[in-house]
């Protein structure tokens, strides 16, 4: 222990800790509005501090969600059993459908194959999809994004494609070690190259924080009309291409929004796509090879 | 006088619970809850965890540790940096200019009190985040938000008086 020197050190020392007391909260809100700006600038390092925070936690919001992810099944099955008979006559009607569906796929997929080797195709880069459960949501009304159990380790990569279900969720924007964030295709930030299916209108998926997406940089006179479906158009390089994203819901003058194929608010479990490309320019981390 | 040293760990360790309890509040606010469109409006638990202990004890809820708090909730929900520890901040300077009226008070008034606050911090949120996206986000989710905190401020509340009086009335 170190001896104290006398009282005069503390007799100086009580009026400027006064004095950083009474100036902490200017201190603190200046602090905040410089991190601000950091952030703004400095997102690169921003997002590995975040990535190491996120990770940190990652045990602990795993562990405390679980009983809430059991609770809700409890539910879900209660009310599942209740429909079960109509749920089971609607899922009749709708296999017999689909059995037809099945013929012709397998007749096209024959079909594409012998064209393809007609025309000496090069086929497409393989596809591996890593599983991954959603552990925590923002709590924010501002920020629309997840974070997964799968980091680094489990060969997540930045800008992967993020699909749950029918379709599209969003993309990587942070890596850890074991756990990572998906930026969703609504948050305000999300930008997404899409292809229109049957007009083949190329354009730009843009979230702003609402239950659905908007289309940007379409050319005014462009024929699309409500219920086409849009996938990605794998331009950049980020995502394949094909993948649904979503269903046209309204052309307006205010803009061609877009309704998400997956149901973004219930999202228990995720696959994330790893493409086979070379990653991008958009990951300078060293250690992705 | 002398307190032993594991009378001294002990205290330390009650000392920290208002700081722990908030930082289980940041936590359990990001649980995902498959109800549609919970996330954008899940309650601000750590807003009400922050203004409870900074009326009951401001001594262990610091400008500081509300800084520290907001700066780990920046980080894990993954917005822009400093916007909840601004917030949290500005937020704690107010309840604690205006403590002794709420010391005084009813829990009803505790209530009225916190639903100014929460409407504070609505629009202050909104005005960062329509700042640094620089575009006028639509106020509504932030507004539903605090309603749904304002609710839910009764249960928390009396979770935080459990806790207050097992840890820190001993």
């Amino acid at each position: 222990m170190k001896p104290r020197s006398s009282g005069s050190v503390i007799r100086l020392a009580a009026p400027l800790r006064a004095l950083a007391q009474r100036f902490s909260f200017l201190l603190l809100v200046l602090a905040s509005i410089a991190l601000m700006m950091v952030g703004k600038i400095e997102s690169v390092s921003v997002d590995s501090a975040r990535a190491r925070v996120t990770d940190a936690f990652a045990p602990i919001l795993d562990a405390i969600s679980r009983p809430a992810a059991t609770a809700a099944r409890v539910v879900e099955s209660a009310v599942e059993l209740e429909n079960a008979f109509d749920e089971n006559q609607r899922l009749k009607a709708e296999n017999a459908r689909l059995l037809q569906w099945r013929q012709a796929a397998l007749r096209l997929e024959a079909e594409n194959n012998s064209l393809r080797s007609l025309l000496r195709v090069r086929p497409e880069p393989s596809v591996n999809y890593i599983a991954a459960r959603v552990i925590a949501t923002p709590g924010s009304s501002f920020v629309r994004t997840l974070v997964v159990t799968a980091g680094k380790r489990d060969g997540v990569r930045k800008g992967q494609a993020a699909l749950a279900g029918a379709g599209l969720v969003g993309r990587v924007i942070e890596v850890g070690e074991w756990s990572s964030r998906v930026l969703l295709l609504t948050d305000i930030n999300a930008r997404i190259p899409v292809i229109l299916s049957n007009t083949r209108q190329r354009s730009i998926l843009a979230g702003d924080n609402s239950d659905q997406a908007k289309l940007l940089y379409l050319p005014p006179d462009s024929p699309i009309q409500v219920g086409e479906r849009v996938v990605t158009s794998g331009d950049g390089g980020l995502f394949p291409p094909g993948l649904p994203v979503g269903v046209v819901t309204a052309v307006s003058e205010r803009g061609i929004r877009v309704l998400p194929s997956a149901d973004l608010s219930r999202v228990e479990h995720l696959r994330l796509v790893d493409f086979g490309l070379p990653s991008t320019d958009l990951d300078p981390s060293p250690d992705s090879k | 006088m002398t307190a032993t040293f594991w009378q001294k760990v002990d205290k330390t360790g009650r000392n920290l619970a208002p700081f722990a309890v908030t930082v289980m509040m940041v936590l359990v606010g990001m649980i995902p809850l498959p109800v549609p469109g919970y996330a954008a409006v899940a309650p601000n638990l750590t807003l009400v965890s922050v203004y409870y202990w900074t009326i009951h004890r401001p001594d262990l809820m610091r400008p500081g540790v509300a800084f520290l708090i907001g700066l780990l909730q920046d980080f894990l929900i993954g917005g822009p940096l400093g916007v909840n520890a601004l917030l949290l901040v500005v937020a704690q300077w107010a309840v604690l200019n205006q403590r002794r009226v709420f010391l005084a008070s009813t829990f009803a008034l505790l209530w009225v009190g916190f639903t100014l606050v929460m409407a504070g911090a609505v629009l202050l949120q909104w005005l960062a985040f329509s700042v640094l996206d620089a575009v006028t986000l639509s106020i509504l989710p932030a507004l539903f938000q605090g309603l749904l905190t304002v609710a839910v401020f009764p249960a928390v509340g009396w979770l935080l008086i459990r806790v207050h009086r097992a840890f820190l009335n001993g």
